[in-house]
């Protein structure tokens, strides 16, 4: 008994010093896989049809063709759900969701956001996010539920259409899964830039630490 | 020269890159390759050299299969596609094709006859006079494209389960597949709970009027629960069958079961 209280001590001490338990990196990094894949398939499938008075390259689209993007997109959405319901559920079981994102106030992020653009922002506590990043992060969560729900109203207009119903009409939900896909690409490019600013928060996010 | 690739001899990947190039901004014109060549569209799927791109294929393929197998699971038979007031219907609708309008196939609706094959019980084939003697409804539902746009349309002909019944089909068989008078033989499969559902039709008119050559005349098959690829146009033959005969799309990469 002696033996395995001591083997438990150094690997509590291990997990009070990890910023990034396992199962988020795990999951962080399945999830910026199967992002961009589903996002550069959708950019191509998009081209089939443009909502709008412009289409993406090819250079940066996945697939060749609509019939190739299709299957990208409808092969990396398994990953993306799967691994997107497993982190909700463990997010909200573990009660990371509720200590890392919450309370969220309008004057907290006012302050935070203050600081951000007056580069007075602290990263120097990375367990703790400020409210700039409680904002973006419990958004782009909200943002993610979203596109999937718009993806599958678009997948499955008449089983699913209960879904179709939530956005309204097919057209509407088509529009929300778009605006939902430029939403995280803005995230990408902020999240990105901040982490490669503050190495030390992308060293976490690998190694834990 | 040496860095050439022939996947299959005759066809050159730089060649079918360039030819989709050329075509894909046109969405009336959105023929990849032409038939035959479909292993070579499946080349362009990783859209890279780079990547290991025959694995990356079957990979794809595979999944695409397990894609048919859970819509074959969560499709419900009964679950009825929305139907819309006439004040919905879009106007015009579009015309869509891999060939513009002028390449339409022209059918002569006289010498025309619908051929019944495989597991039927009456082979006779029908004119249309006597297919439009056929107990007819009409409903007005949103057509959806694998392209992503949609459009709401009106439609009226016979449901597909009750000729199918009239021809003593097998309804036991896994398909019933089409074929149509496109020069270059498009084709279409469609599983048998999908042939069977009460809104799958034979559509002999589109807004109260004889279909005309641009949505499909003589006849065209409105599966408001398939993407519109598998809602094939003039067309010529219908096969009850258990062999999944491959489509025209279905052959270059789109997913067979493609259901809404």
């Amino acid at each position: 008994m002696s033996s395995l209280a001591a083997a438990d001590a150094p690997i509590s001490a291990t997990k009070a010093r990890s910023i990034q338990p396992a199962w988020v990196r795990v999951m962080h990094w399945i999830n910026a896989f199967a992002m961009i894949l589903m996002i550069m398939s959708g950019w191509q499938i998009y081209n089939a049809s443009p909502l709008f008075n412009f289409s993406f390259s090819r250079d940066i689209t996945l697939g060749g063709w609509l019939g190739g993007a299709l299957l990208w997109h409808f092969a990396a959405m398994w990953i993306l759900m799967i691994n997107g319901l497993a982190y909700l559920v463990t997010g909200l079981a573990t009660g990371r969701f509720r200590k890392k994102l919450l309370p969220i106030t309008p004057s907290g992020v006012l302050h935070d956001v203050r600081a951000a653009l007056t580069f007075k922002l602290g990263h120097d506590d990375l367990t703790v996010y400020n409210y700039v990043q409680r904002l973006l992060y419990a958004g782009i969560i909200v943002v993610g539920v979203l596109i999937v729900l718009s993806g599958l109203a678009m997948w499955k207009p008449v089983q699913l259409y209960y879904l179709v119903m939530l956005f309204g009409d097919y057209p509407t939900a088509r529009y929300v899964h778009f605006f939902c896909m430029a939403a995280i690409c803005a995230f990408l490019v902020v999240h990105v830039a901040l982490a490669l600013l503050v190495p030390k928060s992308l060293r976490a996010m690998i190694i834990g630490r | 020269m040496a860095k050439r690739s022939f996947l299959i001899p005759g066809v050159d990947k730089r060649l079918l890159i360039k030819d989709s190039l050329k075509v894909m901004p046109d969405l009336t014109r959105r023929r990849f390759i032409t038939g035959g060549a479909s292993l070579g569209a499946l080349t362009l799927l990783t859209g890279c050299d780079v990547v290991d791109s025959s694995s990356a294929e079957e990979m794809l393929k595979t999944v695409s299969k397990f894609n048919d197998a859970v819509q074959a699971f969560i499709f419900n038979p009964d679950a009825l596609a929305p139907t819309f007031p006439e004040s919905a219907i879009t106007k015009p609708f579009p015309f869509n094709a891999y060939y513009d309008l002028d390449e339409a196939p022209e059918v002569d609706g006289k010498d025309w006859k619908l051929e019944v094959r495989g597991l039927v019980d009456n082979k006779k084939p029908w004119t249309l006079d006597e297919l439009y003697q056929l107990p007819q409804v009409t409903q007005i539902t949103r057509h959806i494209c694998v392209e992503g746009w949609s459009a709401i349309g009106s439609w009226t002909g016979t449901p597909l389960r009750d000729f199918l019944k009239l021809i003593g089909a097998d309804t036991r068989a896994k398909y019933v597949w089409f074929q149509c008078a496109d020069k270059d033989g498009y084709n279409s499969p469609l599983d048998m709970r999908s042939a069977l559902h009460p809104q799958t039709q034979i559509t002999f008119k589109y807004a109260n009027e004889i279909l005309p050559r641009a949505y499909g005349f003589p006849m065209k098959i409105r599966v408001p629960t398939k993407l519109g690829f598998k809602n094939p146009k003039y067309v010529v033959s219908m096969e009850v069958t258990n062999e999944y005969k491959g489509g025209y799309w279905e052959d270059q990469g789109y997913n067979s079961f493609s259901g809404s």
